[in-house]
């Protein structure tokens, strides 16, 4: 209950507030925007590690595998700014994909055999994403289970079902209808990195000019004000893990559709480098507080990280090891400047 | 203006005990101490003596630098100049804690007690109890001396409990064993009554009292100056980071203790119970309930049924338990009733559910700001409009109005006087009197018919109470219907109407002010209407 200097008010009290406080602003951005030049140190390390890093392919290519990750990280975001989690999209980002295909694809590579349209495997994709989401919603929010233990057991069990479903093969030869996202490009550049900015820019807007994206900040930050402020609180909880994990199911199609097939270890693991560059880039795990913009740098810089790694000849048995050094490194950054909230 | 309730004490002061007394040492003292945080100063030149065997009031507005004292008197800052002397000795260095413990002990506002642990461990944490040095947990002899603790003092509590189950009153108990147990004998209290009922406070009272008899010296922090004129020797005045006025407390007028709070121009009704004179015609009714009964932790109501009418502050007192805040919390929604309706406008409203009671057009100021009252990282503006959300944004797509939000935000603001740097300032960083401005704020905005209202003037400075009070007794005017949850006799001066609830019930009407306060403390209190008929004969 330390009084502090922000706690000391000037005397004349009803006088007009500032509307702005530009000096408030810059700092948020400034915070937003931590992690600029240890990005640009990272690349130019990048640079001196592998000429070829400098190269338009490595580029599209650190960009594309970052889009899969970067629509898990829109997703935890989310749920993260309204004081939850879910491991279990990483279960979702490899079922969701593995399902469709399987429907689509021809029984000698591995598919059921009814050959469906590739319009409906991407239906089910989408399907299968909204429907575990509104299930982890509705028993972590209405039925109160703690969402750590609760997610875990999802994403152990979906990832099971990932592996038990085919005996562990991989569903390949698939329409190019289904794997569009991962494969196509748009002026040179893959479409998956431009959905996957997109979907940044459309949530960060969302988040800071939508009425429902204001409310997650109030949820996040008191939930109980909330409640009391007439904010339909479980409603959007629910309705935000839905969103997440229909973008998880959406990240797998994308990388699907990168490497044209589906394995039955797609995903696995990824939610640690997706918490990673959440909480870098500035995501509260206490809810509340965090940005898009914030995220995104994080997700940069997990990428660039994992491709400089490859470039560099390490081993590839050290590369986990490197890969959580370097995590640790970056958190304690972030922690020095100031982006990492806990 | 002594609390003069039928059942407390109020003249049980001993000989002995008076400061200046021959004998009487010092426990804690602050010379000349003086604190700046940034461009500000928080401390000027402040010197404040604490001595055994009294109980030394410190009052101030919000922001005054109380808090800054405690942290100075308690080892978590050091002053910039100037000395801090415990015990006689000059202060430990801030690192070590262990000296500072042994010496003073802060019960603050929020309870420091670990839920899951017993009282014995609570009182013992992080001390050996097998011997100096030792590591290993003897818990029979952590029991035993817990318990002798509670025995030397007169506190009456199994230490065999879970802290967790312990009432708000209990656990200040078990921090202030803790306190006494490791040594201290300077005891900073910070608004040790501010969740207390009134009986507890008495309790409280009586503790206190047994302290100071017992050789402890207690710094009293209190926003209730009738709490200071009851219990307290001698009386600090903090203003604007100085202290304008110390003495003994039979020596300083109250008024003469709020000029010097407030400075210039005390406001008008400081403690004082003021009713309303005038008070316009009464509309149709807004807000009916009926045969409302609920069960509760909190207070259980049982077939409780009350009316209020467009332009009327219905009070509903009550002790904590007594049921009056579930009444509230049911009408809102926050809990579901289990028989009877709520009717908002004529229409009944659903149970248990917030959103849609509060659409119908009611207004809550909820009982616990930090609980429930805002979000403390978002700012000012985005708190005063978070119930009206959908009115700033297109219906269709959504989208936030900022000029709208910062145009109804400046509005509210203004209203009541909200003081801070900017619309965008988090809420977490204002004092607690404006917090809950904000809050009232945030209620307010919907223009709502109907205003819910729970102790809406809990540990905030005097000229915030006033802020508070008079925004809402405007809104009642402009013909808002108006329910006042309160056990603050001073937030009643708003009220056109008094209901009174004993124990899920109610116990007694008065219809017109001005209100008598000794029958109104008979009927809080429980005693049978006839008992408390007589009490107040010439009212």
């Amino acid at each position: 209950m330390a009084e502090t200097a922000a706690d000391r008010e000037p005397a004349a009290a009803g006088a007009r507030i500032a509307g702005r406080d530009w000096r408030l602003v810059v700092i948020n951005w400034f915070r937003e925007l931590t992690l600029v030049p240890v990005i640009i140190v990272l690349m130019i390390a990048g640079a001196i590690v592998n000429s070829v890093f400098f190269t338009t392919s490595n580029l599209i290519n650190v960009a594309q595998g970052g889009a899969d990750l970067g629509m898990v990280v829109v997703a935890e975001s989310l749920i993260l700014l309204t004081g939850k989690f879910d491991i279990s999209l990483q279960g979702t980002f490899g079922l969701a994909p593995l399902l469709g295909a399987w429907l689509i694809a021809p029984r000698l590579s591995s598919g059921l055999g009814t050959e469906w349209s590739p319009w409906v495997g991407l239906l089910i994709v989408l399907g299968v994403g909204l429907l575990v989401g509104a299930f982890n919603g509705f028993l972590v929010i209405k039925a109160n289970f703690n969402a750590f233990i609760f997610t875990l057991a999802m994403s152990i069990l979906l990832t099971g079902l990932q592996l038990g479903w085919l005996g562990g093969q991989t569903v390949y030869n698939l329409p190019s209808a289904f794997i569009y996202l991962g494969s196509e490009s748009w002026f040179g550049v893959p479409v998956s990195v431009w959905v996957t900015v997109a979907t940044f820019v459309v949530a960060a807007l969302f988040l800071r000019y939508h009425r429902i994206g204001r409310a997650m900040y109030a949820i996040g930050g008191n939930l109980e004000a909330a409640r009391a402020a007439g904010i339909k609180v479980d409603r959007i909880r629910i309705g935000v893990f839905m969103v997440a994990s229909l973008l998880a199911a959406v990240g797998g199609l994308m990388q699907a559709g990168r490497v044209t097939a589906v394995t039955a270890g797609q995903g696995s693991n990824l939610i640690f480098g997706v918490f990673a560059a959440a909480v870098i880039g500035g995501i509260s795990l206490e809810g509340g507080r965090g940005r898009m913009m914030g995220a995104l740098t994080g997700v940069i810089l997990l990428s660039l990280v994992t491709n400089i790694l490859t470039l560099s000849n390490i081993s590839s048995t050290w590369i986990d090891a490197v890969d959580g050094a370097i995590i640790l490194i970056a958190l304690g950054l972030a922690r020095l400047i100031g982006t990492e909230r806990t | 203006m002594q609390g003069n309730s039928p059942g407390g004490p109020a003249d049980g002061r001993l000989p002995g005990a008076r400061s200046g007394e021959v004998g009487a040492e010092t426990v804690g003292e602050a010379e000349a101490v003086f604190k700046t945080f940034g461009e500000t100063k928080a401390l000027i030149d402040v010197s404040l003596r604490v001595l055994s065997g009294e109980c030394h009031g410190l009052v101030g507005r919000n922001g005054a630098g109380k808090s800054t004292l405690v942290t100075l008197l308690t080892g978590l800052a050091r002053p910039d100049r100037g000395t801090i002397r415990l015990a006689q000795l000059p202060a430990p260095s801030l690192s070590d804690r262990g000296a500072w413990l042994a010496r003073v002990a802060c019960v603050y506002q929020r309870s420091m007690v670990v839920p899951p642990l017993t009282v014995a461990e609570n009182v013992f944490l992080n001390r050996p109890t097998n011997g100096e040095g030792s590591p290993i947990v003897n818990w029979r002899r952590m029991r035993e001396r817990a318990h002798d603790v509670m025995l030397e003092w007169g506190f009456d509590i199994d230490v065999d409990q879970e802290a967790g189950r312990l009432t708000v009153e209990q656990r200040q108990i078990v921090e202030i064993a803790r306190a006494l147990s490791i040594g201290a004998r300077f005891l900073i209290l910070d608004e040790p009554t501010s969740s207390l009922e009134k009986a507890a406070v008495e309790r409280l009272f009586e503790r206190v009292k047994r302290l100071r008899d017992g050789g402890v010296g207690v710094l009293y922090i209190s926003h209730h100056l009738e709490e200071i004129y009851e219990i307290c020797d001698r009386v600090s005045v903090l203003r604007d980071g100085e202290l304008v006025l110390s003495g003994n407390v039979g020596d300083i007028s109250q008024q003469n203790l709020v000029a010097a709070m407030v400075g210039s121009a005390p406001p008008r009704h400081a403690g004082e119970i003021e009713a309303v004179s005038k008070q316009g015609a009464l509309g149709e009714y807004r807000l009916k309930v009926t045969n409302l009964s609920v069960s509760s932790r909190s207070g259980s109501v049982a077939e409780l049924s009350l009316e209020v009418r467009a332009g009327e502050c219905l009070g509903l007192v009550g002790l904590e338990g007594s049921g009056s805040s579930t009444v509230a919390d049911a009408i809102v929604g926050l809990v579901k009733p289990f028989a009877g309706t709520v009717e908002v406008n004529g229409k009944s409203v659903p149970r248990g559910k917030v959103d849609a009671v509060l659409r119908r057009g009611v207004g809550y100021v909820p009982q616990d700001r930090h609980a429930r009252g805002f979000a403390p990282q978002l700012g000012v503006g985005e708190n005063l409009t978070l119930a009206i959300l959908e009115r700033i944004s297109n219906p269709v797509i959504g989208i936030v109005s900022f000029k709208e939000r910062d145009r109804i935000a400046q509005e509210q603001a203004q209203k009541l006087q909200i003081v801070a740097r900017s619309l965008q300032q988090p809420v977490a960083s204002l004092s607690g009197g404006n917090q809950q401005k904000v809050v009232v704020g945030r209620a307010l905005a919907p223009n709502p018919s109907v205003l819910v209202v729970v102790n809406p003037t809990v540990g905030v400075d005097v000229a915030s109470k006033e802020a508070l009070l008079d925004a809402v007794g405007r809104a009642r005017d402009e013909g808002m219907a108006v329910l006042l949850v309160s056990d603050d006799f001073e937030d009643l001066r708003i009220c056109t109407r008094l209901l009174v609830m004993v124990r899920g019930r109610i116990a007694r009407e008065f219809d017109r002010p001005p209100w008598d306060r000794q029958r109104l403390i008979a009927a809080v209190e429980g005693l049978e209407p006839a008992a408390a008929a007589m009490m107040g004969s010439d009212g």
